[in-house]
Formats: structure tokens, sequence, C-alpha cells
């Protein structure tokens, strides 16, 4: 294949992982699985989503490993930066920037509880045993060449553990940005919720490059871990630029009554493959997937969300909402699969695609895999143009044309957006989409 | 000033058919007009021509409100002027809540920068409701979205009183309509008569005119007025039916555009 990257990337090979990994002080074990990674990704393939070919993204421009200085507080931050440090953040806050992590702070409180808020690297040094009982336990890190280039590369990233019966209040927020498309940017964020335990993420992922960046790639993974009885919001909105393809595999594992609640704003302006998946392990464990889209210029998304049943009674309800303007394509796949065994369980899914332009493609795709009889799931998709009548309607009423396809974009969204159990993310979500809406 | 309304001569065509075959009406402010007439007559055509719906073609006439060409208006620009159409069948539109919708619409009228502020527009909102007997929860419902029929109606004449419109057409604005609801419609409608404002009221059913008196009547058949007269006219219509009407002009077929 003709690699059309104009970046230099060294091979990646076992000695590049195994260099990486020594630079950081990694235990052994963890220079281990990056250098067999490594040698895995020169003969796994690249995955291939439904209905869209990711193999001219520019997939291995993933540029080279940057260091970034630590900095001591949020005011050393570049002011760029700065802005998008939420205000009531910054007693639970980690900021990635390029390759590394430079920022992590959290409060005395948590701290005192037992919570860990870090990067991955060091919790690898100082939480070696958490971290090596759970990172890669809920994604095969040889699944395809995306999976094993992640795991001999990744860097910075983000830990997380909550301890039995610890309920966090506050959201841990993160901040994940690149102002150089030429440094790796590759977190991979692991999260660990003990037994009843309850916490809320929130992340922000970012580039901030100049005009004509080289193309570049984010490739991130997300795994969380939610043991019996535990509560997990994951939340994250992700505004990367044109020149650059978002690979974000995203993967929870629930136990028994555990739940999960994804929320999902995939508003970046570049190709999107965006891939989250429940596995619901547990008797009576649940999840809630909640994804919105904006897709504008030619970008190419493919959004996935995915939930596979085992445990009995065990719930899923996963909604996509996309609008498509200009010449943008989407494919949006949606995957109930309940296991046999998996009595009891219920699978809700709908993807809905709102067209605003002749030259968008947008495409639903929801499917149900069911092996079990006595369960109930269900699914709708829609790919639907702004109803004239509706238009007609609001007009009648002396609202301008512009103003009333407004309202009718907004309500499309809306009712997704509104039912965000975080405010702070929700307010954030509604000025991000007036801003790519009106643009 | 009150208001001047003139049709003369309209015709428009849907896919090509015409459905209204030359509509000739004057109304001034202070008057109601009620306009009856068999179903498929052209009456909602009327309606919508009027108001400037994309699928009807006006291929000939004129329209003027208070001296102002109003087919030269795009549909907002015609609401500004001071039309309002109290639809037969109201559009839902998820997502967007009623008081959402109806702020827009109270704005749209007023300079940017002279928007309603939120407290008086709630208060103005809120104080019609009551006179109409809604739920307030109607405020935050999705605008007609599951609402009954009867319970859309109401909602158009909320936004009619919301709108203080100068010429008002409500299209059958008593169908799904129980008694009560009815009289509580017909009192909005009641309430809202004035110098300044003239209705054009399309319906099938005397019980509407037992509560709003018109002052004209007119019978549509085959996309034309074919007669009119005053309110006396209405009650022979509910209890003779049109025959009498179709065997005075001799009209075998009253429907319009059906081949
Ligand atoms: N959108 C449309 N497409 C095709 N035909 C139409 C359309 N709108 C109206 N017509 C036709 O025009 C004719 C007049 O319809 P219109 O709705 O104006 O009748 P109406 O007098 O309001 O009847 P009703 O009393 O049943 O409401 C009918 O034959 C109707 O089928
Ligand atoms: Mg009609």
């Amino acid at each position: 294949m003709l690699n059309m990257s104009t970046q230099t990337n060294s091979p990646v090979n076992q000695s590049l992982a195994d260099a990486l990994s020594r630079s950081k002080q990694e235990p052994a074990w963890l220079t281990a699985l990056r250098t067999e990674a490594a040698e895995a990704a020169q003969t796994l393939e690249w995955p291939k989503p439904e209905k869209m070919n990711i193999t001219r993204w520019n997939l291995d421009a993933f540029g080279q490993h940057k260091a970034s200085d630590k900095v001591a507080d949020v005011s050393a931050l570049p002011e760029a930066v700065k802005e998008l440090v939420p205000a009531e953040a910054s007693a639970n806050l980690l900021v990635q920037r390029n390759s590394g992590v430079v920022l992590s702070q959290l409060s005395e409180e948590l701290r005192s509880k037992g919570v860990i808020f870090t990067d991955l690297e060091t919790a690898a040094r100082e939480h070696e045993d958490l971290v090596k009982a759970h990172l890669f336990t809920a994604i095969n890190k040889n699944e395809d060449k995306l999976t094993a280039l992640h795991a001999a590369l990744w860097s910075g990233g983000v830990f997380v553990y909550v301890p039995k019966n610890v309920e966090v209040e506050l959201p841990l927020q993160a901040l994940l940005y690149s102002d150089d498309a030429e440094a790796t940017f590759a977190p991979h964020i692991l999260i660990v919720a003990d037994s009843h335990s309850r916490v809320t993420y929130v992340d922000n992922v970012i580039t901030n490059f100049g005009e004509g960046a080289a193309a570049s790639i984010h490739q991130s993974i997300v795994e969380v871990i939610v043991k019996p009885g535990a509560q997990v919001q994951f939340a994250t909105i992700h505004q990367l630029g044109q020149s650059v393809s978002d690979l974000t595999l995203r993967r929870a594992v629930i136990e028994n009554d555990g739940r999960i609640e994804w929320i999902i704003g995939d508003l970046q302006d570049g190709n999107i493959l965006s891939d989250t998946l429940s596995v619901l392990k547990g008797n009576g464990s649940t999840s809630d997937a909640k994804v919105i889209s904006i897709g504008s210029g030619s970008q190419k998304m493919s959004l996935t969300t995915q939930a596979v049943h085992f445990g009995k009674s065990s719930d899923s309800n996963m909604v996509t909402r996309a609008v498509m303007k200009e010449q943008g394509t989407a494919i949006i796949n949606g995957i109930t699969k309940i296991e046999k065994g998996a009595t009891k369980a219920n699978g809700v899914q709908t993807e809905k695609v709102l067209m605003l332009s002749p030259q968008a493609r947008g495409d639903a795709n929801p499917i149900l895999l069911i092996d079990e009889d006595d369960v109930t799931a269900g699914h709708a998709a829609s790919v639907g143009q702004v109803n004239p009548e509706q238009i007609f309607y609001l007009m009648s009423r002396g609202i301008s044309k512009q103003e009333a396809e407004r309202l009718i974009i907004h309500g499309f969204l809306t009712p997704v957006v509104s039912e965000i159990p975080i405010e702070a993310v929700r307010e954030r979500l509604h000025k991000l989409l007036e801003r790519k809406l009106g643009s | 000033m009150s208001t001047q309304f003139s049709i003369n001569n309209l015709k428009a065509t849907i896919e090509g058919k015409e459905i209204l075959k030359g509509i000739n009406l004057e109304i001034k402010g202070g008057e109601i007009h009620a306009i009856m007439g068999p179903n498929g007559t052209g009456k909602s055509t009327l309606a919508s021509a009027l108001m400037g719906h994309p699928k009807y073609e006006v291929t000939d006439g004129e329209v003027a409100i208070n001296g102002e060409d109003l087919l030269e208006m795009e549909v907002d620009e015609r609401a500004r002027a001071g039309l309002f159409l109290a639809m037969q069948y109201p559009s839902e539109i998820a997502g967007v809540t009623n008081s959402d919708f109806l702020r827009s619409a109270i704005n749209a009228r007023r300079e940017e920068g002279n928007e309603i502020s939120l407290i008086k527009f709630i208060r103005q909102m809120e104080s019609k409701m009551k006179e109409l007997d809604m739920n307030p929860e109607f405020a935050h419902r999705y605008l007609n979205e599951g609402f009954s029929g009867g319970e859309k109606k109401r909602n158009e004449i909320l936004q009619m009183m919301l709108l203080d419109p100068k010429l008002v057409i409500l299209d059958e604005i008593d169908s799904g309509l129980d008694i009560d609801a009815l009289k509580i419609v017909a009192a909005g409608v009641n309430a809202m008569r004035s110098e300044d404002r003239g209705f054009l009221i399309i319906t099938h059913y005397q019980r509407l005119l037992n509560y709003i008196t018109p002052d004209f009547v007119h019978v549509m058949m085959q996309g034309r007025i074919v007669k009119s007269g005053g309110p006396e006219l209405a009650e022979r219509l509910e209890n003779e039916g049109y025959d009498w009407v179709k065997e005075e002009l001799g009209i075998v077929d009253e429907t319009v555009g059906q081949a």
C-alpha cells in the first residue's frame, strides 16, 4: 500500500517499543507487553469497519514520542489550553500534552479515601499490581493492527482506581490535547471501579494545530472495569482538527449489578473511527450509551456502539444521533448481542441521522444477534431530511427559515443531550453543537 | 389602523391541478367571515395558499394585507405582516419545546437586541394558557408531539393569542374539540375580536358559529365561493345540508381537483 503520510515515522518494531518502555523505567512485564504487541502488529491487519475504508487515513502517521515538561499547576499551562480547563475542575484534574502527562492533581480528600487518579505511566510503576491485573483485560491487545500498535506505543494516559464502597461526588476531569502534529498522541485510559464504588470521569480530547498541519492520528483505547455494584459515568468530548484521524476504541466490562453510562460527543473535524462496547458480564449489569455527532466538510465517520449480554437480566440502551452537513459521510452501527443463557436480558438501540445536505451520506445499520429466547430487544433506525412541513409550520409563525432549521436541528439532538446527567458536559456540548452547526 | 384584507381572483394549483379557481373575498378589521362547504372543495387549499405553503402554486390573482402585496412575501414575512393560520393539522416537532418555539415566534417580530424578557414572556404565556385552561406542563412539552387532537387545537389558539395577528384564519379549529373545549376556544377567539383584526373561520359545523357569531357566511364549492350570506345561511346549511345550494346553482359534483 502506498504510504501517503508526509511524516517520517520510525518503523514500529520490538526495539522501538523496548526503548520506549525502558526510557520510562517500566516494569519488565510491561516492556514485554509492548514488544510482543509491536511484533504482532507487523503481521496483523487493520480493522475493517462496516462500509468504510480506513486504510487511506494515514493510519501509520503516529508520529514521534515527544515528552512534554511537567507544569506545577493550571496557571503554568499555555493560554490556549488554560481556557479549556473547566474552572471548577482544578482539584481533580489531569492534563496530557502530546505524548506525556504534564499535570495531575487529586484532592487530599479523595487521596485519603484511597482513590487513585494519575497518568498510566506513573500508575504502572507505583500501583503495579492494580495496573497489571487490569490493563488489556477489557480488550485483547492483539485484536488487530490498531490495538497492537496502540499497545506498543501508548504513552501518558489516565489511570483511575476507586476503592470498594467509595463514592466520588465530583467528576474527575482530564484534558488530553496535542499542539504538535508530529508528536505521538496515543493515551490509554484505564478506569477500575471496585465493588459498590461510584465515579464520574469526564474528558476532553483536543488538537490545536495550525493551518496546514500534516496528517496525523490520535489513537486511544479506553478500558473501564466495573466491579459488582459499581457505577461509572464516562463522558468524553472529542474536538480534533481536520488533519487528524481519530481512532478511539472504548471497552467496558460490567460485573453483577454494575452500571456504565457512556456519553460521547464526537465533534471532530477529521475522520473518525469511534467504537464503544459494553460487555454485560454480570447478572443485573446495565449499560447506557449516548452518542452525539455532527459531520461536515468531507469527513468520514464510522460510529459504532455495541453491547454484548452474558449476564441474566442485564440491560443495555444505545442511542446515536448524528447531523450530517456538506459532504460528510457517516456509517452508524449498533450491535446488540445477547448470548445463550442471558435470560431476561433487554437490549434496545436507536440510530438516527439527520441529513442537511444532498451531498451528505448517512447510513444506519442496526444489528440484533440473539442466541437466547427469553429476552426482549428492539431497535429503530432512521435517516431523514429536515421535514418541509415542519419548516412551513415554524415559518408560518414568523420565524425565519434559518431559525426554523436551527430549531429543528437542535430539536433532533436535544432529546439526547438533555438527558446527559452531568450539567457541565451538557452545557459544553450545547455550546460546541451551536458552534459546529453554525459554521 | 383597521385591517384591510382583500383576495382578488385567486387561482392556485397543486401538482399541476387547479384547485382554487378564482376566489374573491374582502375582510375588514372587526369582521368575522365563515367559510363552509363540503369536503374536498378547496377550503384548506385557500388557507394554505394564503399562508404561502410551498406545495401550492398561485397562478393568478392578488392578495393584499393593509395595502401590501401578500403573494410577494415569504411565509415568515406574511406572518410578520399580520397573517395567522391555525392549521387543520398542525405539525409535530420533537425536541423543540412549546415555550422555546413561542418565544422564538414572538422574538421574530421584535428587533434584535429588543427580545422579550424571559420573565415577561413566561407571565404572558402562563396567563394565556390559563385562559385556555391548558395544563402549564404543555409549555415544556415538545411542540405538538403526542398532543391529542383537541390539545393541538388549543395550542393553535394559544399561539394566536400570543402573536396578536391582524388577520386570523382558523381551519377547522372546532374539529376534535369536546363541547367544553369548544366553548373555551370560542371564548379565546371572542376575546381577540377587535376593530383592527379580521377573522376567516373555516368550519363544517354550526355549533362553532353558535359561540362565534359570524358577520358573513360563504359557501365554497369547486374551488370557488358560490354563495354568500349572513349567519342565517350557516343555520340553513346545518339544517338542510348542501343539496339545495347545488340544485340552485346546477352543481353536480361539488369537489375540485378529482380529475
Ligand atoms: N397536497 C396535496 N396533494 C394532492 N392533492 C391535494 C393536496 N392538497 C389538496 N389536494 C386536493 O385538493 C382538493 C381540495 O382539498 P382541500 O384540502 O382544500 O379541501 P377542503 O375543502 O379543505 O376539505 P375538508 O373539508 O375535507 O378539509 C382535494 O381534492 C384534495 O385532494
Ligand atoms: Mg380542509
